[in-house]
């Protein structure tokens, strides 16, 4: 009896470890260090839009490398989880959206300081494994039924997009999947598990390696603009302001239109 | 948790050890009782959270949206679909692991946990390397016999099976470690062979172990996302499960996922209290 007990327990301890063990990984931002010099200094959180992760990286370099003392942490993830992390009281001290509704929600609540700014614009391309092996040229083509396709989840941008594409051109899709954000419908071009998926062309650009961008001429009707903000609750205003201003650089613009954005 | 204890509860008199008298238990020690308590709040209050923000005036509506039905239907039949996979193939290797004696049985077992310890996330991408469409099984499985796993409810189950077996595994190892092998032994004795006694002895001796296992088992099944959305992708009435549907409703409105995940909590418990008063009054 006592030798079953004990080793059911420490069955169900060595359980419970493992499931603490994946959980957690939650950053915390260190708050500014509220130094009363000129400078700024401490930790600027960036929440940015998945499809920001390769320029915004190289903008917060930038930023590190002109303001020494700096520090420039990033959470990437899909606009919508973004916002709603925000008005749930995430310690950010910016936040760049990939569609104003997005931004919306975190100014709606009374969570966004000042008038968020559109910084740059993006447009859809088809992704397509590399070198094109189906010889896709349009959003027709996508519509084979032997076509495997990703698109976006609608209520993400980079989805909603798609939508408002697909609508324009008057084109009835059939996706297999639904992905929660732009680099997850990416991977699956990546991986080879789907034969095309409706992305940002900044996202199809970043993939060069595995990925060729097909433009389209209906993606024009659905420009997504991207609004940053300082946020109203940032434990580090001074440093935040500085990296927005350090985005609407020409400087920062360079990197944003290098990747393949427009500007607004 | 409690459950498990009814269930071990239940083989006690098959044992056959004598039970203390419950009058001897005395006071509960407060060292016991403190950490206890603070557990339990630590588990019970998130659930409170999410009754708390519940909007209860909107929720016939939210409830009767059809896609909310769908993906409560699509999870409760790929988790016991997952759950039935894993009883087949985890109950045979929690027993080889627990009653043969092989070189490298330390790193099998640790082998096992391995889906514990990934990110499902990595499950999933895992999964998409082996059975993909470009994968080191799939390309053979496509190109042999036409099937493609990922995108399909089939991959759901195969997903939720990954990530839930070891559950299943180092419960029914524990179960098979701590009973009696003497009644094995005797039937061994007594000319019945190893199948016999597994299927005649060992099994009816840990069902109780296995039951719980095959509970934790389906509970974690039902609750898969990561290796899910990432390996089957998300498409509704295929294989969009609550979860996926949760954490894409938290995109847009966050009534909406708690009221969705209040619904797969409500159905998830009730499902499991229903079985354990089963378990309790069968013998």
């Amino acid at each position: 009896m006592a030798r079953r007990f004990r080793t059911t327990l420490a069955g169900f301890t060595a359980l419970a470890v493992v499931a603490l063990s994946g959980c957690g990984g939650d950053d915390t931002a260190e708050p500014g260090s509220g130094n009363a010099s000129p400078g700024v200094s401490g930790t600027v959180t960036v929440f940015a839009a998945a499809s920001l992760t390769e320029s915004f990286t190289t903008i917060g370099k930038d930023f590190e490398a002109a303001n020494p003392g700096v520090k420039v942490t990033f959470s990437f993830a899909g606009s919508s989880a973004l916002a709603t992390q925000i008005n749930q009281g995430a310690p950010a001290d910016v936040f760049a959206s990939a569609a104003p509704a997005n931004m919306k929600a975190v100014t709606d609540a009374g969570n966004g300081a000042g008038t968020p700014t559109t910084f740059v614009r993006n447009q859809l391309v088809i992704a397509v494994p590399k070198g094109n092996p189906d010889g896709v040229t349009g959003l027709t083509d996508l519509t084979k039924p032997d076509a495997k396709v990703a698109l976006c989840a609608e209520q993400v941008p980079c989805g909603a997009a798609a939508k408002k594409a697909l609508d324009a051109a008057s084109v009835k899709l059939t996706p297999v999947t639904l992905e929660q954000d732009v680099k997850a419908a990416l991977s699956k071009v990546k991986l080879g598990e789907v034969d095309a998926a409706l992305v940002y062309r900044t996202d199809a650009k970043a993939a060069t390696a595995d990925v060729d961008g097909i433009e389209f001429p209906e993606s024009a009707g659905a420009i997504n603009d991207y609004p940053i903000v300082v946020l109203k609750n940032a434990p580090n205003k001074t440093a935040a302001q500085a990296f927005v201003d350090h985005v609407l650089s020409d400087t920062g613009r360079s990197v944003l239109t290098s990747a393949g954005f427009q500007a607004p | 948790m409690s459950l498990l204890d009814d269930a071990g509860a239940a083989t006690r008199p098959e044992i056959g050890v004598s039970s203390h008298p419950r009058r001897r238990a005395g006071r509960v020690p407060l060292a016991l009782l403190v950490p206890a308590a603070l557990g339990l709040l630590f588990l019970v209050l998130p659930l409170v959270g999410l009754l708390v923000r519940t909007p209860w005036t909107t929720l016939p509506q939210r409830l009767t949206e059809p896609g909310v039905l769908t993906a409560l239907g699509l999870s409760l039949q790929t988790a016991t679909l997952a759950t039935l996979l894993c009883l087949a193939l985890g109950v045979p290797l929690a027993w080889l692991l627990a009653r043969v004696e092989f070189p490298g049985r330390r790193l099998v077992r640790a082998l096992v946990t391995v889906p514990l310890v990934l990110p499902p996330v990595v499950g999933g991408v895992a999964l998409l390397l082996v059975f993909g469409r470009r994968g080191l099984l799939g390309e053979w499985l496509d190109a042999s016999f036409g099937i493609t796993l990922p995108f399909t409810t089939s991959g759901v189950v195969l997903a939720e099976a990954f990530v839930a077996m070891p559950f299943l595994i180092i419960a029914v190892e524990g179960a098979l470690r701590g009973a009696d092998t003497r009644y094995e032994e005797a039937a061994a004795t007594l000319g019945a062979s190893r199948w016999t006694t597994f299927t005649h002895v060992t099994l009816p001796l840990v069902a109780p172990g296995i039951a719980a296992g095959a509970v934790l088992c389906w509970a974690r099944a039902l609750g898969e996302f990561g290796a899910t959305i990432t390996f089957a992708g998300n498409f509704p009435g295929r294989t969009q499960t609550m979860p996926l549907a949760v954490y894409l409703a938290l995109e847009t409105d966050l009534e909406a996922a708690i009221v969705l995940s209040l619904i797969l909590l409500v159905v998830s418990v009730a499902i499991l209290a229903s079985l354990r008063d089963r378990w309790i009054t069968s013998p």
